[in-house]
């Protein structure tokens, strides 16, 4: 393929002179990643705090205060004595008064003087299997530090102890972020391309370019280029408010990570061509592009959900989200300070992935007027 | 020598048949018409002629390459102007013009120059940095017909480029036409408007699809079978009413303030009087005239096809 450089350059200026005129466009670019960044940023957050737990004491000992002392000592409870019998506590979780109850039981005080072991009953509200889970397992840790403290401790024939690598205190943001990092780009630049041929087509533009030696391929890659250089300034802008705004420790390489991005945007900005080829309006194009960025990306690439615990077949269909591949590398890069020689197999399926896109878009485009 | 041929073209758009059965052929260096009513199917052929859609019959060769399969070859010797506005609104003049100037690769020594002939006869050059969208409309049609000519095409295709414009320009861009085919550019025009068949060398009547008359609008207007009268009255609307029912007529029409009425034989001195008896005196003026486009047209067009 025979292609001019030339007329490349022509479609190229003229895209730019669109962008740098089209003023609206231009603040959603730069608004809409950042105020995405703060409603998910802020909103997706797995953490649980200050769970309100109802404390049924017939023990009324100083070892049951102390046991109570040590609940309230962790920011993760906020408890609450009740003075009633534990059948209750029903009410209690329909009323959304409470999530868990802790039921300490009369010979409490007596049994731990004399090193039995006492069960202390725990009911957990369930409705939220996610946060039952993470209250459960809280209540373990808890108990497990007062058994420490009252020197109660049990012993094993090992000793089990784990160090959590890369994100200690298990910050929601510090593995959302580079994830909404991921989506936001992919949504905002497949939009940008997206609508571009769609909208000579409607404004009938492509008409009058149709019938000059252009070919499809030097469309294409002209109007790639200057959406490269408008989403990679998007990409650094949401870059630096993830990192700042959200305070990421940044571990590894900054320039590693932003020239992959531009790698992941050229990909984004081929889908969003691709898109433009087949849609028939902007509207139906603008309506494609975000159906098949921002759902598959939130569902599909591990941005929220552990890709490991879907169904098998749901796992194979995550190959085909880009961000799921694009996760591995801002992940990698930010929170482990990866090196590009360990992130070859992502790349890779990106750049495939890219040269997809781009071929089907040219093999789709119409280089006439027929449906 | 013939510039374009199309043979049988047909075209269908679902179940609608856009062009039916269409045949003629543009000789190298004339101003050739496509002239009839809006929905004709004037756009269908000439986009077809542009390579922008395929007949689904027939076939249609620009200086004898087919254009289904020579689509390169012809869309460098084509240069096209559609009928909707088509360049873009927020470039400027020049901009438009550097854009089409760099799709269509004119040798970067003579783009200046060909730049600086199109600003002389579009008279544009004042308006070089004045946003498209913000031309008039006589100033949009120059600078689209501009874009079309940048690589000095052979055949020029315009599609209904009058259509909404000032008298004025419309003059004005007839004459840059004509100034495009002293220089050898052979030029395929399609209008609604009837007066501008005059400016053709030759035309072809559309309607519905089909063709229904072709040749010089001379010839045309010589193979006109009536007598042709102009007539004034009180009341054009009574006396057309009236003449409706002669059994000698054969066409009849209103145009502006006179009606058109055309006979199967010359009336006689005596027939006119009766006339205007019969109409109690709303007849008042008659005068043979030789027929105008819109009486051939419309002769043709309501004949069985």
């Amino acid at each position: 393929m025979n292609l001019s450089f030339r007329r490349v350059w022509a479609i190229t200026r003229k895209e730019f002179l669109h962008i740098i005129h089209d003023s609206r466009t231009l603040a959603l670019v730069f608004l809409m990643p950042i105020l995405q960044l703060i409603l998910y940023g802020y909103a997706l957050n797995l953490e649980i705090q200050r769970v309100d737990m109802a404390v049924i004491d017939y023990s009324r000992s100083t070892a049951s205060r102390h046991l109570i002392e040590t609940f309230n000592g962790s920011r993760f409870f906020r408890l609450f004595e009740l003075n009633e019998n534990p059948s209750q506590v029903g009410t209690l979780f329909k009323e959304r008064k409470a999530k868990v109850a802790m039921v300490i039981p009369p010979d409490f005080a007596r049994k731990i003087r004399k090193r039995f072991t006492t069960p202390v009953q725990f009911l957990v509200d369930a409705s939220d299997a996610n946060a039952a889970t993470l209250i459960r397992n809280y209540c373990n840790r808890v108990i497990l530090t007062y058994n420490i403290n009252s020197g109660n401790k049990i012993q094993l024939p090992f000793n089990m102890g784990s160090t959590v690598f890369f994100n200690p205190n298990f910050t929601s943001a510090y593995f959302f972020v580079p994830g909404l990092i991921a989506m936001i780009l992919i949504m905002i630049s497949a939009l940008l391309t997206s609508v571009t041929i769609a909208r000579e087509r409607e404004t009938g533009t492509l008409e009058q370019i149709l019938v000059s030696p252009i070919k499809p391929a030097e469309i294409m890659i002209g109007k790639v280029f200057p959406y490269i250089f408008l989403a990679f300034l998007d990409a650094s802008m949401i870059l630096a408010f993830g990192a700042f705004g959200f305070k990421i420790p940044f571990v590894g390489s900054l320039t590693l990570l932003l020239i992959l991005s531009i790698l992941y945007i050229i990909l984004s900005l081929s889908l969003g061509l691709l898109i433009s080829t087949v849609a028939s309006s902007q509207q139906v194009a603008m309506m494609i592009a975000q159906t098949a960025t921002v759902l598959p990306t939130i569902m599909l690439s591990g941005l929220i959900f552990p890709i490991a615990s879907m169904p098998k077949w749901l796992q194979y269909l995550t190959y085909i989200i880009p961000a799921r591949f694009y996760l591995l590398i801002v992940r990698g890069i930010v929170l482990k300070g990866s090196l590009l020689a360990e992130l070859l197999t992502p790349i890779a399926v990106l750049v495939v992935m890219t040269v997809l896109f781009l071929i089907a878009a040219v093999w789709k485009f119409q280089i006439n007027l027929e449906k | 020598m013939t510039a374009i041929n199309i043979q049988n073209f047909h075209k269908f758009y679902g179940s609608l048949e856009a062009a039916r059965g269409i045949t003629f052929s543009v000789q190298k260096g004339e101003i050739f018409g496509v002239i009839g009513p809006d929905g004709a199917g004037k756009t269908t052929l000439l986009r077809a002629i542009c390579t922008l859609l395929l007949p689904d019959q027939g076939s249609i060769t620009i200086n004898g390459l087919d254009v289904t399969k020579s689509v390169g070859e012809v869309r460098k010797i084509l240069g096209y102007m559609p009928q909707r506005f088509s360049l873009y609104p927020d470039l400027t003049v020049h901009q438009n013009l550097q854009f089409f100037a760099d799709l269509f690769e004119v040798p970067l020594k003579e783009k200046n120059e060909r730049l600086q002939q199109l600003y002389r006869f579009s008279k544009l050059e004042p308006f070089k940095n004045r946003k498209a969208a913000n031309l008039s409309g006589g100033m949009k049609q120059k600078l689209a017909l501009s874009c079309a000519l940048i690589h000095r095409p052979e055949i020029l295709v315009l599609d209904e480029p009058t259509t909404g414009v000032d008298p004025l320009s419309r003059q004005e861009f007839w004459e840059i036409l004509h100034t495009i085919q002293k220089e050898g550019t052979t030029i395929l025009i399609s209008t609604a408007y009837m007066d501008e068949a005059e400016q053709c060398d030759r035309v072809v009547l559309f309607f519905r699809g089909r063709t229904v008359g072709l040749d010089t609008l001379e010839n045309l207007k010589k193979k006109y079978p009536y007598r042709l009268y102009w007539l004034k009255a009180k009341n054009l609307r009574k006396l057309l009413d009236f003449f409706q029912t002669l059994e000698n007529v054969r066409a009849i029409q209103l145009s502006g303030d006179t009606l058109h009425v055309g006979f199967d034989t010359v009336p006689a001195a005596g027939d006119w009087q009766a006339w205007i008896k019969a109409t109690a005196g709303n007849l008042e003026e008659w005068e043979s005239r030789p027929p105008s486009i819109e009486d051939v047209f419309l002769d043709l067009m309501r004949r069985p096809q």
